[in-house]
């Protein structure tokens, strides 16, 4: 069990309570209402339809695509779906909404309540409830540095599909939001609902925070809009909590507010003065009908989730025997998955029999060499069928350990199948016993004094013909064998 | 339920509806008046009553996920008192 996280104020300790709105942007060809194509990076305003420039008269039809993921992953943290939901309009006036309203289900959303696990440092792992999804327009935006007195606006993000997954104020630190949104991203792309790219938008959150004395009621809160980085959170977090406790600290009152988080300074400020507190006057859009789902539709839906990642962890401990920190590595990209999945299938082996090394060759060999030379696992150098063979060279002793990290060098540099480096370098670890006798003899007989002082007890110079040996065989004499050699040979 | 003239013009602001202090004064009855009947309406006892949002039974349609729209960003941007580069230009809003 962690220590709990408390922040030290002047007058005693505080705990910070934080719940996480994140905006995931729902992966879909085209938009949430209208036929416009959702991808990024395109010319401003070329992929706007209509419809999303809200002329008069457009009405919105709703893309079943984008419902079906929203249920997906509502399925796959194991939320409630409702079958039956609704779509209200959120009013209010702002440059980068040309509708005057947001179209979103506050009264009646999509998904309820739901959970996710995340794992903590040390082993341990946490509950995190959701409240609720539901499924609402992305805005358009906004440039304000092009043009000394006017803005820019872009509606190529006006009308994609968003689901905003919202927390139960369950988190108690920056580690459990950030391992919080880790976990929901991996989520979101095992799902394939959401591709996770936080740096383009895809994903960004609004985080809520407040303190209070432990074990005391919830303190007020305030709300930094659009972070969109895990460190961010956790610094926004961070800064928050003890900006409040120095707030209360000093006998004033934490003020309920909408706060920017300044990514260069590492601090929030007051986004919206109170005056323009929002009333958002939510009504059921009477352009659309209530959302009703088929048996067959959620049935479909469920059906077509993967196996998703604690499911996988756990399956990759017990099937492949390995533990829990290699089962957490792999399992936590989707992709990491995916190619190691593909190693596997490649190496035609099943079980422990083949899960401990190849996880192991993954984890420190291929990451080790994907980060140095800054790709990941999609950019590998190194396909999944090469790598299983390389793996299959040391199962059957062709290489030793050593061996196998010169040739996975060469693999990487010229893109060879290894079997094929092993051939050309000669590089083959050889167990020939009359070889590798030969040359131990020949140590014995360079290095008598040191035979003589073995002999005369001094056991630690074993490593020292072991070392001799495999240099004299430049690395290739396979070490079991040269050990039992050894051993027989000194007496 | 009723509302005063401050209601009103918080309404209007809202809205971003200009509203003279004149015709504040004339609105104020008139949406007393319409709250009144809404009033009424709330007194059948609809018990057991499911909400009704359609006249005829039907339900809501969806599309497939195919790119049918857009790439026509002139049509777009036709009506737009300023546009250029390809953007909407709004005077400037920063928050």
């Amino acid at each position: 069990m962690n220590a709990p996280y408390r922040i030290q104020g002047a007058t005693g300790e505080w705990e910070v309570v934080i719940g996480l709105e994140v905006h995931a942007q729902v992966t879909s060809k085209a938009k949430l209402f209208s036929g416009a194509a959702t991808e990024f990076g395109a010319e401003p305003n070329t992929q706007v339809s209509l419809v999303d420039a809200a002329m008069p008269g457009m009405l919105p039809v709703l893309n079943e695509e984008c419902i079906r993921q929203a249920v997906r992953t509502g399925m796959a943290i194991d939320a409630k779906i409702n079958a039956w939901s609704r779509f209200d309009r959120k009013n209010y006036f702002y440059a980068d909404l040309p509708q005057g309203y947001q179209i979103s289900q506050l009264y009646h959303p999509l998904v309820g309540e739901g959970e996710i696990e995340v794992e903590l440092e040390g082993g341990a792992t946490k509950k995190i409830g959701v409240e609720r999804i539901h499924v609402e327009q992305d805005a358009g935006k906004l440039m304000h540095d092009q043009h000394p007195s006017f803005s820019y606006v872009d509606l190529n993000r006006s009308g994609v599909a968003l689901m905003e997954i919202v927390s139960k104020p369950d988190m108690r630190s920056p580690e459990e939001a950030g391992a919080y949104v880790r976990k929901l991203r991996s989520i979101l792309r095992y799902v394939g609902s959401c591709d996770g790219n936080m740096e383009q938008g895809s994903m960004r959150a609004d985080v809520n925070v407040s303190v209070r004395r432990p074990g005391e009621p919830f303190g007020t809160r305030t709300e930094t809009k659009n972070v969109n980085s895990v460190r961010f959170i956790m610094a926004v977090i961070e800064y928050e909590a003890s900006r409040q406790v120095d707030v209360l600290e000093s006998g004033d009152s934490v003020v309920q507010e909408t706060r920017l988080f300044d990514p260069d300074k590492g601090e929030t400020r007051t986004l919206r003065s109170k005056e323009d507190a929002h009333d958002y006057r939510y009504f059921p859009d009477p352009d659309l009908l209530p959302l009703e789902l088929s048996d067959d539709f959620l049935r479909e839906c469920r059906e077509s989730l993967p196996e998703l990642p604690d499911a996988k962890r756990k399956r990759y401990e017990q099937e492949l025997g390995i533990s829990a920190y290699n089962a957490a590595v792999l399992t936590a990209e989707v992709e990491t998955a995916r190619w190691f999945e593909e190693l596997l299938a490649a190496t035609g082996k099943t079980g422990p029999e083949v899960g401990k090394a190849a996880s192991n060759w993954v984890i420190s060999d291929l990451f080790g060499a994907l980060n140095r030379l800054g790709k990941d696992i999609t950019e590998s150098p190194v396909t999944p069928a090469q790598g299983a063979e390389l793996i299959g060279l040391v199962a059957d002793g062709t290489l030793s350990g050593t061996l196998a990290k010169q040739v996975f060098e060469i693999m990487l540099e010229t893109g060879d199948n290894p079997g094929k480096i092993v051939e050309e370098r000669g590089l083959k670890q050889t167990s020939d016993t009359g070889e590798i006798e030969k040359v131990i003899a020949e140590v014995m007989a360079a290095n008598a004094d040191k035979v003589a002082e073995y002999r005369g007890g001094k056991d630690k110079l074993f490593g020292f013909f072991v070392g001799q040996t495999m240099k004299a065989m430049g690395g290739k004499a396979n070490p079991g064998v040269v050990n039992d050699l050894l051993k027989k040979a000194l007496g | 339920m009723s509302v005063d003239t401050a209601t009103v013009r918080h309404i209007a602001k809202l809205a971003r509806i200009a509203v003279t202090d004149h015709e504040v004064e004339a609105l104020v009855p008139e949406l007393n008046n319409i709250l009144g009947w809404i009033e009424q309406l709330g007194e059948v006892d609809v018990t057991g009553v499911e909400p009704m949002t359609a006249v005829i039974p039907n339900q809501l349609r969806m599309r497939p996920d195919e790119i049918t729209d857009g790439n026509v960003r002139d049509a777009v941007l036709k009506n737009a008192p300023v546009a250029e580069h390809g953007f909407f230009a709004v005077p400037k809003v920063i928050e």
